[in-house]
């Protein structure tokens, strides 16, 4: 049995959650493609007009996967902290993949709907096991325990700054390798003072996906910007920020993205600008959007907003990363000049 | 207190009536028009809903009226209507007006912040006042739906175009003047006699549409550029999926919605995923169940339950043999645009019902392949 996984969406917050329980159960899991243009046209060609990018990159996905695998593997991702739910979107795509018009192996759309993360995933396991209709080699609770164990070394790469491709990759690696490459990660180098560190919020599924994001992250890199994201904001600084607002977001990762834009601008200084990615024709964004802008103009930090869409030129986004970051940087020595 | 409030169908001049008997200053919103929307639009998101900018733009001009607080409502996730309150607040407060802003949840999920919020509103009159004032109201809002229901009724049958909605509007302005329990009732029976007055084509077989989709759109006319008014002028008998009063019952004063659509959603959407998202799906079915010649499904651009919901429409469309027309409306949405779309709809549904009645006359097994094809 072999059981395809898109390669976007939530794939980027719990791969390791899913592949290593689903291995577990002794089933092949494969991965769709890395987005790419073909991707996207089929997507494009497969989704109603008024979606938003993520989804029809979804369906692209789906359309890459179909001919490869017996099962799809589209969990309904309701929620896992009990209040915030996903974007209504996430709710009802297995629904939408399902009547998408394609011809499509069945869908696996166990349900994740849970109070706290670790007691709402066991029914989710056992849903799964039971639309799998396998044997598992061992009682499936050992993977499940092994996932969530998995899971929460996953979670801590992230927070130390590794974008999740890398830190899936860092997690398949053998001890061996892991421990020879952690001796040569590279140390701090150069004045701490005087580099930029910018707060690049938005969903993981836009951020760390080269195509869509046309390799914002890296580009902002190689200009030599020091960058944070909502990965990196500490949970329990996330829970006490989720105390802080009037009325919190109602969809799980727009939270994420608007908790930690207050974490970011919480104290003067911890980030010297603030980049919200959103992709085009976004819902929840549209508040979002609004919201850090609101935040950033109180604090006096400059605020970039870049849309991502189905043709987003690398050369626009380049001169307004390039001008934003010029921007910063003149900002900031003369703020040092003033304060010398 | 000033209150403004945003223009939704013929809800304003019910809450105008409960605002003043509760000893408040109502600023009646009047119904948006373009410089409204383009007011609204100027200073919300981009993405953000049509709903979203019309209130803007309707709070704005109240605002300048001279109101110093906004009453609104809306759920609780996980459609974005629910936040309109924080981000409005944020927008206001950014353009230098700072009104205090009142935003009702569904009272049987939050009862003691509603309690709290209507003991702020109601002002100097009792709690047993309010009895009074909310059984005033309620025969107003049954009045006006009635008065609805009968004008889908003839405005595709009258000899005379126009002639419906004129006298629609002249039984809205009785009603609007009526204020106790007995001249409610009065108004009510000249508003519908004043409809019973127009003259009909008695022979007329007009097509049933059924309108479906989001709340904001089905019930302000301006919002939906006309739709009702068109199709009926066309000859079609609409009907809403929502109604103030039945949208009343099942979403305010009761947390389950409508249930008969929900059940009928639940082999295609088996997931509450807020808004009207999965009532437009069982409302698709519930039509196609009770032979409509087809359906229009309403929404604002980027509505996120609707989007969802217009996904699985094909699906629906083909298994249940009915025609559906999706209009996303946003601020570009022009009339005649909307129109041309319109007649074609319509022009397709008289060409299948044609097609139908002449496949009843075929036998029986020619019928079925027929029917498949179609």
């Amino acid at each position: 049995m072999i059981v395809g996984i898109p390669q976007t969406l939530s794939f980027y917050s719990y791969y390791p959650l899913w592949k290593t329980f689903l291995e577990g159960l002794g089933v092949e899991v494969v991965l769709s493609r890395p987005t790419n243009r073909e991707i996207l046209e089929w997507g494009i060609r497969d989704t109603v007009t008024d979606a938003c990018i993520p989804i029809k990159i979804l369906h692209g996905h789906v359309i890459d996967l179909k001919d490869r695998v017996d099962r799809l593997f589209i969990p309904r991702m309701v929620s896992v902290d009990g209040r915030a739910t996903f974007c209504p979107k996430f709710l009802g795509l297995p629904d939408m993949v399902r009547f998408s018009g394609a011809k499509l192996p069945p869908v696996i759309d166990s349900r994740v709907q849970a109070t706290r993360f670790r007691s709402g995933i066991i029914p989710f396991f056992r849903d799964i096991v039971r639309q799998l209709q396998v044997k598992p080699k061992f009682n499936w609770l050992v993977s499940a325990y092994q996932a969530c164990q998995q899971q929460r070394n996953y979670q801590q790469l992230l927070l130390t700054g590794l974008p999740p491709l890398q830190a899936m990759r860092y997690l398949e690696t053998d001890p061996q390798v892991r421990a020879d490459a952690a001796g040569l990660a590279e140390p701090a180098g150069g004045n701490p003072g005087s580099k930029l560190k910018v707060a690049l919020l938005g969903y993981p599924y836009v951020l760390y996906d080269p195509f869509i994001s046309s390799n914002l992250y890296q580009r902002l890199k190689d200009m030599g910007v020091d960058l944070v994201t909502p990965e990196q904001v500490p949970p329990r600084q996330m829970r006490r920020l989720s105390r802080v607002l009037p009325q919190n977001f109602f969809w799980h990762y727009s939270n994420r993205v608007s908790w930690s834009s207050l974490y970011y601008l919480e104290k003067p200084g911890r980030v010297d600008g603030v980049i919200h990615v959103t992709a085009f024709a976004c819902g929840p964004d549209a508040m979002v959007d609004k919201f850090v802008e609101l935040e950033a103009k109180k604090k006096k930090v400059p605020f970039l907003t870049l849309t991502m869409d189905e043709h987003t030129g690398e050369g626009g986004i380049q001169t307004r990363l390039e001008a934003f970051v010029d921007m910063l940087r003149t900002k900031k020595e003369r703020e040092e000049k003033g304060a010398g | 207190m000033k209150i403004t409030y945003p223009h939704m169908g013929t809800l304003a001049m019910v809450a105008e009536q409960l605002i003043e008997e509760m000893g408040q200053e109502s600023v009646t919103p009047h119904r948006p028009t373009r410089q409204t929307l383009a007011l609204g639009a100027r200073y919300s998101p981009e993405f953000a809903c049509i709903p979203f900018k019309i209130c803007l733009g309707t709070y704005l001009e109240g605002l300048d009226r001279g109101a110093d607080t906004i009453v609104s409502g809306g759920g609780y996730g996980p459609c974005r209507a629910g936040l309109y309150g924080e981000i409005h607040r944020g927008i206001l407060n950014d353009l230098g007006y700072d009104p205090e802003i009142i935003f009702l949840w569904p009272p049987l999920k939050k009862p003691v912040d509603f309690i709290k919020k209507v003991n702020l509103l109601k002002g100097p009159s009792s709690w047993f006042d309010l009895v009074g004032i909310i059984r005033r109201a309620w025969a107003k809002l049954s009045a006006l739906d009635e008065l609805e229901l009968l004008a889908q009724d003839i405005r595709p049958r009258e000899l005379r175009k126009g002639e419906t909605s004129r006298a629609f509007n002249r039984g809205t302005a009785y009603l609007d003047r009526a204020r106790a329990l007995s001249e409610i009732a009065e108004a009510r029976e000249a508003a519908l006699q004043e409809l019973r007055k127009v003259d009909l084509d008695e022979e007329a077989d007009p097509l049933k549409v059924g309108i479906i989709g989001e709340i904001y759109v089905q019930l302000e006319p301006f919002a939906n550029i006309y739709v009702e008014e068109t199709l009926g002028e066309m000859g079609v008998r609409v009907r809403r999926s929502i109604y103030l009063t039945s949208y009343t019952k099942h979403d305010v004063l009761s947390t389950k919605g409508d249930l008969r659509s929900k059940k009928l959603a639940q082999p295609y959407l088996p997931q509450l995923i807020g808004g009207h998202g999965q009532n437009s799906v069982g409302d698709v079915i519930r039509y196609a169940r009770m032979g409509y010649d087809g359906v229009v499904q309403l929404a604002p651009f980027t509505c996120i339950p609707e989007i969802v919901a217009k996904s699985l429409m094909p699906h629906l469309s083909r298994e249940y043999n009915i025609p559906v027309l999706t209009l996303f409306i946003d601020e570009q949405t022009g009339r005649t645009g909307a129109e041309t779309r319109l007649e074609a709809f319509v022009d397709l549904m008289e060409q299948r019902r044609e097609k139908m009645s002449s496949v009843e006359k075929l036998p029986a097994e020619s019928r079925l392949s027929y029917s498949s094809a179609l």
